[in-house]
């Protein structure tokens, strides 16, 4: 694994139009005191960029550092307030708008001209955005313009506040898959897909050049109503990002398919068929302000107003970075059931077995990484120390540990969850650009990435899902393969070309 | 005799926590008759 972007947009006013926990309390209680408040419970960016999950996600605090303050911390201040991290930046409403109006290749998306004036400097000090994605943001148009559109042409608004500053229009006449609500989210997740990719790329000290495949994992469907879902997310991607010798597709398995993606990623670069290979997931507008009304309800401000995005970048063994250990790897298969300690065995004990490692030669689990601040006052409690006291569990009845030692284990192989509810975002990759730190500093030696999805909200199956590999250090540079070399063919064929002309120069002579 | 006879049963599995498939089959073992079952995720 060669790097990692990770990427922020605190989007507040898209949770109020955008977030599904919104749209369906205006349709079944359109008067409700929630929705009056939402407003009054929103946070500014500044509280958004001094909050601790944040900055740990985009890398200006480690998941250990994390760990060492107590929670919750949603009333604290971070002493770390930056915009960017390590691993990419948190973004602002603002200067994101324009970034949906880049990445839209079909003149769907509009903004007010005094707003593209005031903002499009502020995007332009954005060291990760390029030329390429400044030259696409037009001019603007007269607001009039914008309000008709939302008025009277089905289209969507985009809002700084009251204020309307742009519209998405739907992109077809009648047909339901590309709605202008449809082409919001697909837009949305393309545009925080195609930042986090950039930082991955430049993180990884590559060229764009060398990404030859690019695997799209978020939880978005783009299609028409004769192919609903029908994709290519990966490759406008990665055309946005200028990976113009890459080729791409999309993988999908709702809160799994990062993992499922990686995974892939990994046969691909081991099969020899491509050499570097990016796995990149945007956000998700459906999800922003999800536990909202528990939230509020308690007095905290709205916590789910970040959209997530991620990026890696998996190529060929370079000697150095640490690998991914396809031969530790485990899946929930269609047998194994639902019992937790059945699903919990299929994604660690079953693929350590395979090597003969025990639960305790795992450094650290990054199983489910949702932040408690947002799932607990939620009634869904500290979900990535739920797991691990899982994972600790079936370390007693393995011999692995004694019962007594349950909760150290759990406090040494745990981490905190700082990742928000995106769904696919959490789980398990936010820690992987950490993990490669702590394995080439020698901090970590084995990571185990965990990613579970619950494929019973598309009522296909009532099957759940996931699948899990480790990170390791590398091993060493690899010895050439026992046989010959292309360079060594290249040299016989040279050597027996000069020999033949030498032979035809004598015969003359 | 179980301690759920002749009771009807709804069942709501957490994704994270107690799945629907499993509560369910508690359920039935207990004597009840699980007339739905459904497993939410909240993150």
């Amino acid at each position: 694994m060669k790097g990692a972007g990770y990427i922020l947009v605190h989007t507040p006013d898209m949770i109020t139009h955008y977030g599904t926990t919104q749209t369906s309390e205006r349709i079944v209680n359109p008067e409700s005191e929630y929705l009056k408040n939402i407003e009054a419970n929103l946070r500014p960016y500044e509280r958004v960029r001094a909050y601790y999950p944040n900055q740990t996600y985009i890398g200006n605090i480690t998941p250990l550092e994390l760990k060492e303050i107590e929670g919750p911390w949603q009333d604290l201040e971070c002493p770390v307030d930056e915009r960017y991290g390590k691993y990419g930046e948190i973004m602002p409403q603002d200067e994101f708008y324009l970034l949906i109006q880049a990445v839209d290749e079909f003149e769907l998306v509009f903004l007010e001209k005094s707003f593209v004036e005031a903002t499009k400097p502020k995007l332009e000090q954005d060291p990760i955005i390029t030329p390429y994605v400044l030259g696409r943001i037009k001019e603007g148009v007269e607001s009039e313009r914008i309000d008709d559109m939302v008025a009277s042409e089905d289209a969507e608004g985009l809002y700084m506040g009251d204020k309307l500053v742009g519209a998405v229009k739907k992109a077809h006449a009648f047909d339901p898959n590309l709605s202008a609500h449809v082409m919001v989210e697909n837009l949305v997740s393309k545009a925080s897909s195609a930042l986090a990719l950039m930082y991955a790329v430049k993180n990884a000290g590559i060229d764009r050049d060398e990404v030859e495949y690019t695997i799209e994992c978020s939880e978005e469907a783009c299609g028409d109503m004769n192919q609903r879902g029908g994709g290519n997310f990966a490759k406008g991607i990665a055309e946005i990002a200028e990976l113009s010798r890459s080729t791409g597709s999309d993988v999908r398995g709702f809160c799994a398919a990062p993992a499922h993606a990686v995974l892939v990623a990994a046969g691909l670069v081991k099969a020899g068929i491509f050499k570097t290979v990016a796995v990149v997931a945007g956000g998700s507008t459906a999800k922003l302000g999800m536990n909202g009304k528990d939230h509020v309800k308690k007095g905290l401000p709205i916590l789910e107003d970040v959209l997530g995005g991620f990026a890696v970048i998996i190529s060929e063994n370079d000697g150095v970075n640490p690998e991914l250990n396809t031969d530790v790897v485990g899946w929930h298969s269609v047998g194994t059931g639902s019992a937790p300690q059945n699903v919990i065995a299929s994604l660690t004990t079953d693929a350590l077995d395979k090597v003969g490692l025990k639960v305790t030669d795992v450094d650290y689990y990054s199983p489910e990484m949702q932040n408690p601040d947002i799932t607990k006052p939620a009634g869904a409690g500290d979900v990535p120390t739920a797991n691990l006291k899982m994972i600790g569990a079936l370390a007693v009845r393995r011999g692995d540990i004694d019962r007594k030692e349950l909760n150290a284990f759990v406090e040494k192989h745990g981490l905190p969850g700082y990742a928000p509810t995106q769904g696919h975002i959490p789980s398990g990759v936010p820690f992987m650009g950490h993990a490669r730190d702590g394995i080439l500093s020698g901090e970590m030696n084995r990571v185990m990435i965990v990613g579970k999805g619950s494929l019973f909200l598309g009522r296909m199956t009532n099957l759940f899902d996931g699948v899990s590999f480790l990170m390791e250090p590398n091993s060493g540079p690899k010895e050439e393969a026992a046989g010959v070399s292309t360079d060594e063919i290249r040299r016989i064929i040279a050597q027996s070309l000069r020999d033949f002309a030498s032979g035809l120069v004598e015969a003359g002579e | 005799m179980s301690i759920l006879d002749g009771k009807k049963v709804i069942v709501i599995g957490d994704r994270d926590g107690i799945p629907g498939p499993a509560i369910a089959l508690c359920a039935e073992s207990a004597g009840a008759e699980v007339i739905f079952s459904a497993t939410e995720c909240f993150v």
